[in-house]
């Protein structure tokens, strides 16, 4: 596999091919606490691009001295550390925005990806190609959040980034606001919705059934 | 016989190679409404019986039918009470309609009143039915699967629980989640583990709170806010209840409420005749029922200083709200209900003891027969496990002395 790795194909697969969301179902509680609004899906998406890219290059730095016993360890130290770097930021210069991620940030650390992604990736390979895989899952993480953002804040309040878009009813338009979704729920709803539609467009990624369904009325008459 | 001839001759342009071949689940849905499906079971002992799916559905179907023209009579009664009240009416086509078939806002006239709920009711039905069916025909045609009656149910079951000035873009959109996301998604009828109907509701509950709850949405009549039985149990308990309705009212159905949960009495007939039919199972009513009465005998023993709903008697909360209906027409879907027989009165009980949980001890929610079945839903495949599980064990169990003894 580490062969055929470009740059390109790095970046790219993770986003529909091999969603880290989608086709791997990680990183589910994080997709379904801050994605009521495109600003913190983007904000939780660009943080953990950052500290996916960045732990995995770490991680690959240092690859051939990590004692295989202790690797684990190792790992979640770096991406502790740039996680708690990642949080400084945003309480720095985004603090309402990190008062409403609350205690999402800090989870990063225990989200499946960062550690995933250093685990089987960049324990095997250099240092460019790893910070790069790092990025293309963090895209794949942020694709997600945002599709399901897009959809909750636009049905959820009619508005997409903060804009109005679908006037509500309390401000004198038409929209009449669906207030479940703004609750958690309803992200496993449209993450499903989403993966529904992806597997539609690559049927590979279906699962084969795990055992035979009777077939229906339709081919047992047309069989006799 | 006209229809027979009328559909073989209509039959091969649907088969494979005809000319609407890819409308077969339509061709296939009307067929049986009249006549029995052609494909029967060939391989293996099978009990051979002239009740099938579709006239299991069908009978459940007719059976809503009391509640249903009641709750039409009952939701044009509160309206007609309200507006010789002083309220207005709520004017548009429906006002129109009244006007031209009962000619006024009579109270004692069964007919006026009855026109006046059909013209809230038919609509919310005819919405349910029609974009229901667009999902379930198109589901059929795309997957190769057959139409059956059990939306018929759904669709009835669906529209009587809804409150009578629900928007009717808000039904289109209750029932397309409850078909598409509650049963089709799962592989469509049979292999869903919620009920489709309820499911539907739940997701307008909360999506659209303001429309689907409160004190307003139960009454057709133009600025009119009654609390329902429920709302003022919580809040001023029984004494408050009793004053506002007597029990018998309440059992009977004059009180307001979703269109066709109101009448105790005629959802319990529905659930005799149901359970004389052995289409509804007894152990599931009998659970919810015994599971109902224990919990909320429980709750007036401990007793409460600040929650008047603790000491509410089990005949209230047999008789207001949603439970005699969701007890005879919900928890009884045989689909996502459990299987075994142990396992459907420990079904029936856990959703008797849920919804009075709900109702006493859950502020936010005033009613919790809706909540409390789909969690039952959830649960109901665990149950089953656990009572075949149990049922191994014990059948183990009797053979280990014999084995004990071959050892010695």
């Amino acid at each position: 596999m580490a062969k055929t790795d470009t740059a390109g194909r790095l970046l790219t697969t993770p986003i529909f091919k091999n969603n880290p969301i989608a086709l791997q179902i990680l990183g589910i509680c994080s997709a379904l606490a801050v994605t009521n609004s495109m600003q913190t899906s983007l904000v939780m998406g660009l943080a953990v691009i950052v500290v996916t890219a960045f732990s995995n290059m770490f991680v690959s730095l240092i690859r051939h001295h990590i004692p295989s016993s202790i690797r684990i360890i190792v790992q979640m130290t770096i991406i502790a550390s740039l996680v708690i770097v990642v949080d400084q930021v945003l309480r720095a210069f985004a603090y309402g925005l990190s008062q409403q991620l609350s205690v999402f940030v800090g989870l990063i650390i225990t989200n499946c990806i960062v550690m995933g992604r250093a685990e089987a990736y960049a324990m095997q390979n250099g240092p460019a190609m790893s910070f790069l895989d790092g990025i293309g899952n963090g895209l794949g993480y942020a694709f997600i959040l945002l599709a399901v953002g897009f959809f909750r804040e636009l049905l959820g309040s009619g508005s997409v980034f903060g804009f109005t878009v679908l006037p509500t009813v309390n401000d004198g338009g038409w929209y009449v606001p669906n207030g479940l979704m703004l609750l958690p729920p309803s992200a496993f709803f449209v993450i499903g919705l989403l993966i529904w539609a992806i597997r539609s467009f690559n049927p590979e990624q279906v699962e084969k059934n795990e055992f035979n369904i009777t077939t229906n009325t339709k081919t047992t008459t047309e069989a006799a | 016989m006209g229809i027979r001839q009328l559909l073989d001759k209509a039959e091969p342009h649907f088969h494979k190679g005809g000319q609407y071949e890819r409308f077969y689940a339509l061709y296939e849905a009307v067929d049986t409404i009249f006549y029995t499906p052609p494909s029967v079971t060939s391989a293996t002992s099978h009990v051979r019986d002239g009740i099938d799916l579709k006239r299991v559905m069908i009978t459940v179907w007719l059976f809503t039918f009391p509640a249903m023209f009641f709750g039409m009579y009952n939701v044009g009664l509160q309206a007609n009470v309200a507006i010789a009240q002083g309220f207005g009416d709520m004017g548009g086509w429906r006002e129109a309609i009244v006007m031209a078939l009962a000619g006024g806002h009579n109270p004692e006239s069964i007919w006026a009143n009855f026109i006046l709920g059909a013209t809230w009711f038919v609509p919310i039905y005819a919405v349910t039915f029609i974009v229901g069916g667009f999902w379930e025909v198109l589901f059929a045609i795309r997957r190769g699967h057959e139409v059956n009656e059990g939306f018929f149910v759904t669709s009835v079951l669906f529209a009587l629980i809804l409150p009578a000035t629900v928007p009717l873009w808000q039904v289109a959109l209750g029932i397309t989640f409850g078909v598409v996301i509650g049963k089709e998604v799962f592989g469509g009828t049979g292999k869903n583990f919620l009920n489709p109907a309820l499911t539907g509701r739940a997701f307008l509950y909360f999506a659209y709170p303001a429309q689907l709850s409160g004190d307003s949405v139960w009454v057709p009549a133009d600025g009119y806010s009654g609390a329902t039985a429920l709302s003022t149990a919580a809040q001023g308990g029984v004494d408050q209840l009793v004053q506002q309705t007597p029990w018998i009212n309440a059992f009977l159905g004059f009180i307001q409420g979703s269109v066709g949960e109101t009448s105790t009495l005629l959802i319990l007939l529905a659930g005799v005749a149901l359970i004389w039919t052995r289409i509804a199972s007894w152990r599931i009513i009998a659970g919810v029922f015994v599971g109902m009465v224990v919990t909320s005998t429980l709750f007036n023993l401990i007793g409460s200083d600040t929650n008047p709903m603790f000491a509410l008697p089990w005949y209230w909360h047999l008789a207001i709200g949603g439970f005699a209906f969701g007890m005879v027409f919900m928890a009884t879907d045989p689909v996502s209900a459990s299987m075994t027989n142990t396992g459907k009165l420990i079904f029936g009980a856990l959703i008797g003891f849920m919804t009075v949980l709900i109702r006493v001890a859950n502020p936010a929610f005033p009613e919790g027969i809706m909540l409390a079945i789909l969690f039952a839903n959830l649960f109901a495949p665990l149950i089953d496990h656990f009572v075949v599980q149990a049922n191994i064990k014990r059948r183990q169990k009797r053979l280990m002395p014999s084995r004990d003894e071959e050892v010695a």
